[in-house]
């Protein structure tokens, strides 16, 4: 039964993998995809550092732009028939590459965990993009390098001029690295990273070097990272310092927080979340990041195990068959909240535009006259009222949902 | 002024219209399309973090001159509207890969980009590959700004045209001012640890050598880009050096802190710079900077050249009260092109380019200015102008100073050699 | 070259002391909740635009003595609101929140003041030079940001280990239950001093905000750099970010002011290589150039041979 259960997560996965594109089949959605295929990689590496491993990283771009640069530099051996294999196997070159690297740097970095750590990926992270700025031969400056796939043997007569043929290939190696890295939780080095992660002391004391297994982590963390700049670098064709300095190792980080740490499929929530924020809601509003950054810091604050844990919260109410009883007391807290949400939206967005008019959802609003401020605010402030008010009802809702039915508890 | 009725609303309706045209083709809903379809340009440039400012500065322009010169006097091609769709590329080179494939998706063949030649560079490398690989869905690369040589020489391609002087240009009028002085002995270059802070070094160590042998370089130094907390250890070696001017090709914030730490330091030189104006540059140096920062650049300062300019820079001014005429080279570019769209009567890319090679065109400032057709670089006269208030018309960031021309070089002395060997797609 | 080596050890110092005014308050906010506050350097660009806005209308001064009362009050806010909330999740959510907390504050900054450069002057009373020493001069105002930050130094020190409510402070970092016991408040004790931390942060932002160019990138560009002192100093120890400061302003100035390079070393050791060498990038490195990396450089050094740095105590 289990079996069955787990098996048809990853049927799902397959067919949501390679139906997407027959669905969202326009250049722009074949990008997008690309992007999250490429995201979901990243982020399921780092998460088997932060949430598997216990270890918080603020340099694991690293690993993924000297994955990217060297896939980029195969792209040119073999454009210059230097090398001659076909680009089908660039991610694995990305792969090997960060994984050196992570043996390198794993090397001297897992040795304690917790603030050292963060401290040192810090450094290295900041130390490794500023020397590829300085070493312009092998990285190409802040201009980055750059090749082109559709040299190299055909495979099947295709060579990969075409983004949705990039997309293909990237959703099987989705797919592998994704299988890899679920059975990678469910071997011993796997669970022993989970075991290190909440008591190193008794990790150690059952006879497992904290420092090994974390080690053996970071290694695979670097791999798989490596991999997805392999992705990367057969998607766009290049590749430049932006892909392995802090903003880059910031994004990953928030890519699996706002997902979920705890969960497997939490990074993967969190990278297609973010991707779509990223590409479309940048071009309705200039103040995107501004609204990226307060999303963030509500995740941080309210849903501490990220978009997979609220999901989850809601797994025993599902099993009981109670989800029935949430849906009133949701939409009761809902729809105020949503009202909040846009009235906060629109004064924001008010303030910051010097147009005479203002146009929002088929509505035209005068930033000029006060009245449109006071009833704006006086509408999110009942709304806010609204939401605090109920926000009891539904927390109680919540707790009965969940609860285990009567008979059972006696 | 009163015949011009500003489209308020356009920025506006763009975002609403592309919110449909993105959903549209997501879902791949084919539109209808109507006989007076709007000729759709992009704007690609920062429009939202550190390098905001200078984006959103140039799409204003831009905006402004589609609205004004043409679609408030009946659009163009018989009738039809410009509409400028703005892409924020955010300055990244990732970044602006996404928004092409957007603007590509939308089918969009004309791009104006101009901030880092970084990003030009990656964006003409892309364009390149995409033009072969997708006939028939061409995309033609204005570039307004970036100043890299390499564009128009090993680089060049058949889909860019550059609409400002590249960095050698610039630097050999530049020096030509720099050797008419006497008075300088010793030079100092400061400049960002990129490309074209390297060009800028290499090319005016060259050229200096050549016209003024006696002038001693002092100082070469490169500092990283947007990392540098305090200038004062730099203006140190300045100082101790002797130097009798300073050359830096440095922009935004960099540019800021070290003019300020040099008039801190109470060293009175010259410095000769390419970005030292407007958004918010002009207002922090004051009256500091009065008589001692000089820029090159093409096109105008003040005294404005003619009537039609003055015309053009008021009405602007009327629109956006708090922004200037920064960068009116793309008006010209936006010009250039709608007269290439009426001489071919078409918007397909590869007839553009067609026409605008050899384009001989005379600008709002009554210049006659030539697209030179084997790199596809124009040719306009270049200016040395000095920070100041006097004799300002037009000033930067309401501040009372701007820029006010000393030195003036004619278009047909800007032209330089160029390597560019263009593969020419055929038809 | 006297001249040189003379502005270096005083820029050196300048910023140094600079430095300890954000990373004093960033150690004692550690100490305290165990927290490394990633938007500490937000605070300190905070105050720098306080201290503009309220400049412009009420001149210098008063921005010296509000901003950073307004950004204390900020920095209080969001202990009592913010990190108070997530506390509950573990020490991975704190961190997580404050990097967030420092993005957000990036976006706030531009969209209320705008992404332009900030005309936000030194007084005209300061607007002399203190001294000219070979041709050079010493501006007043450099003077009066080293006196500030001393003067910091000074009442800091003396708040903590004289005064009652520095005993307080100290006893609770190490022992939180038995000072509750005692009947102190202890989380407002947090909150003061996450207030007290955030408004040092605050003044440093103020008195910098002249002179190093007041922009929306202005925490971006120090934000890392404190953080490497606090943990070069040792996590936690006043004194050892006191130490680290002057260090790594030292270190960067003396940098920077040297010409010295691999090209010199290469000569030394009577090695040349040829220019399409391919490492060639390696061969013609010199000091100046990677002297914004040289903390980063100590940072990994000291991490790997004393992950407790200089002075720290905590193991962790």
């Amino acid at each position: 039964m289990t079996l069955l259960r787990k098996s048809s997560i990853w049927i799902v996965f397959v067919v949501a993998l390679f139906g997407l594109p027959q669905i969202f089949d326009s250049i722009l959605a074949i990008s997008i995809l690309n992007q999250m295929a490429i995201a979901i990689v990243f982020a399921l590496s780092y998460n088997m550092l932060l949430g598997q491993g216990g270890m918080l990283s603020f340099g694991h771009a690293v690993y993924f732009g000297l994955g990217g640069f060297l896939s980029v530099h195969a792209l040119i051996l073999i454009e210059f028939e230097t090398m001659v294999f076909s680009i089908l196997w660039i991610p694995l070159i990305g792969g090997l590459f960060g994984l050196l690297a992570g043996i390198f740097i794993g090397s001297f970095s897992t040795r304690k965990a917790g603030t050292v750590f963060a401290m040192i990926s810090l450094g290295m992270g900041e130390l490794i993009a500023a020397s590829s700025l300085i070493f312009s031969s092998f990285f190409g400056g802040e201009a980055g390098i750059s090749g082109d796939r559709t040299f190299g043997p055909l495979f099947f007569g295709f060579d990969f001029a075409q983004n949705i043929e990039i997309y293909y290939l990237a959703a099987v190696w989705v797919f592998i690295a994704t299988l890899f890295m679920y059975l990678f939780t469910q071997t011993p080095a796997g669970r022993m990273a989970n075991a290190v992660r909440d008591n190193p002391e008794r990790a150690e004391f059952i006879g497992y070097s904290a420092r090994k297994v974390r080690f053996i982590s970071f290694c695979a963390a670097g791999l798989f990272a490596g991999i997805a700049g392999g992705l990367f670098a057969l998607n766009y064709e290049f590749i430049t310092e932006e892909n392995l300095n802090a903003a880059t190792s910031g994004r990953v980080l928030l890519m699996a927080y706002i997902g979920g740490l705890g969960y497997f499929i939490g990074p993967i929530i969190g990278a297609v979340v973010l991707t779509l924020m990223n590409s479309l809601l940048s071009n309705y509003s200039e103040l995107w990041m501004l609204y990226l950054g307060i999303m963030f810091l509500l995740t941080v604050m309210f849903l501490p195990r990220g978009f997979a844990g609220f999901i989850m919260m809601h797994q025993m109410a599902w099993v009981r068959g109670n989800m029935k009883m949430l849906v009133k007391p949701y939409i009761v807290t809902g729809i105020p909240a949503l009202l909040f949400a846009v009235c906060v939206i629109v004064l924001i967005e008010m303030s910051h535009s010097d147009e005479e008019t203002f146009h929002f959802l088929g509505m035209t609003l005068e930033p000029s006259s006060s009245i449109t401020w006071i009833v704006l605010i006086a509408i999110a402030g009942a709304a806010f009222y609204a939401v605090r008010r109920s926000r009891a009802q539904l927390l109680d809702a919540w707790e009965t949902a969940n609860a285990a039915p009567k008979e059972e508890q006696s | 002024m009163n015949h011009y009725n500003p489209f308020k609303t356009v920025s506006f309706s763009m975002r609403k219209s592309l919110m449909a045209a993105c959903l549209g083709s997501i879902l791949s809903f084919g539109g209808a399309s109507q006989a007076q379809e709007p000729v759709r340009i992009a704007f690609m440039d920062p429009l939202s973090g550190t390098f905001a400012s200078i984006g959103n500065s140039g799409l204003k322009i831009l905006e402004f001159a589609a609205d004004y010169l043409y679609n408030s006097r009946g659009g163009i091609l018989g009738g039809r509207m410009i509409e400028i769709v703005s892409l924020d590329n955010k300055q990244s080179p990732n970044e602006t890969q996404l928004q092409f494939r957007r603007a590509v998706s939308e089918g969009i063949q004309i791009i104006f980009q101009g901030n880092s030649s970084a990003v030009a560079s990656t964006l003409s490398q892309t364009i390149s590959r995409h033009n072969r690989r997708n006939p028939g869905q061409e995309v033609l690369q204005l570039n307004y700004a970036a100043v890299d040589p390499i564009l128009t020489e090993e680089n060049c391609s058949f889909w860019h045209f550059r609409f400002d002087a590249h960095a050698n240009m610039k630097l050999n009028v530049l020096t030509d001012y720099i050797a008419q002085n006497p008075e300088i002995k010793k030079m100092y270059i400061i400049g960002q640890d990129y490309s074209f802070g390297q060009v800028v070094s290499d090319t005016s160590i060259a050229l200096l050598k050549q016209k003024r042998p006696d002038i001693e370089i002092v100082g070469n130094e490169f500092h990283p880009i947007g990392q540098v907390k305090d200038f004062t250890p730099y203006v140190t070696k300045i100082v101790s050096s002797g130097a009798d001017a300073v050359i830096t090709g440095n922009f935004g914030a960099d540019m800021v802190s070290l003019a300020r730490s040099i008039i801190d330091s109470g060293l009175d030189i010259p410095i000769y710079t390419f970005y030292a104006a407007y958004d918010g540059i002009t207002a922090t140096l004051g009256e500091d900077g009065k008589d001692r920062i000089r820029l090159i650049h093409n096109e105008y300062a003040n005294p404005v050249p003619t009537e039609e300019r003055r015309e053009f820079n008021r009405a602007f001014k009327a629109a956006n009260p708090n922004n200037d005429v920064t960068q009116p080279r793309i008006v010209n570019a936006l010009q250039m092109l709608v007269t290439a769209m009426e001489q071919s009567q078409s918007t397909d890319p590869y007839d553009l380019a067609i026409a605008l090679e050899d384009m001989r065109f005379t600008t709002l400032s009554g210049e006659e200015v030539w697209m030179r057709a084997d790199d596809h670089q124009i040719f306009q006269g270049l200016h040395v102008s000095v920070h100041t208030d006097e004799g300002i018309e037009f000033d930067g960031d309401n501040s009372g100073f701007g820029l006010f021309t000393e030195y003036n070089v004619p278009a047909d002395e800007t032209i330089v050699e160029t390597s560019c060997q263009m593969t020419r797609p055929r038809r | 070259m006297l001249e040189v080596l003379i502005f270096a050890t005083l820029n050196g110092l300048v910023t140094g002391f600079l430095l300890f005014m954000l990373a004093s308050g960033l150690t004692l906010i550690f100490s305290m909740m165990g927290v490394l506050n990633f938007a500490h350097a937000s605070f300190y660009m905070l105050g720098a635009y306080f201290a503009y806005s309220l400049s412009l209308y009420f001149g210098f001064w008063t921005g010296l003595i509000f901003a950073p009362l307004i950004v204390g009050v900020l920095g209080a806010l969001v202990e009592r609101y913010g990190l108070r909330k997530v506390h509950q999740s573990g020490h991975v959510a704190e961190l997580v929140f404050t990097f967030g907390l420092a993005f957000l504050i990036e976006e706030a900054v531009q969209f209320f003041w705008g992404r332009d450069t900030k005309n936000y002057q030194t007084p005209e009373i300061l607007d002399f030079p203190l001294f000219t020493l070979l041709g050079q001069e010493f501006s007043a105002y450099r003077g009066f940001m080293m006196a500030i930050s001393i003067g910091i130094f000074i009442a800091l020190y003396y708040v903590l280990t004289k005064s009652r409510v520095g005993i307080i402070i100290q006893a609770a970092i190490t022992h939180p239950q038995t000072v509750a016991n005692l009947g102190h408040n202890v989380p407002l004790i947090f909150m003061g001093v996450f207030g007290v931390g955030t408004a040092l942060a605050g003044v440093a932002g103020v008195i910098a905000g002249p002179v190093l160019t007041t922009f929306p990138g202005m925490a971006a560009v120090l934000g890392s750099i404190v953080f490497v002192i606090v943990v070069i100093g040792g996590l936690g120890s006043l004194a050892g970010a006191f130490i680290a400061s002057l260090l790594i302003g030292l270190l960067q100035s003396y940098a920077i002011a040297s010409d010295v390079g691999m090209p010199d070393l290469l000569d030394l050791l009577g090695l040349s290589f040829a220019r399409d060498h391919p490492l060639n990038d390696l061969w013609t490195i010199n000091l100046p150039q990677i002297a914004p990396v040289l903390p980063f450089l100590l940072l990994v050094l000291v991490l790997i041979f004393r992950p407790t740095g200089l002075l720290g105590k905590r193991e962790e």
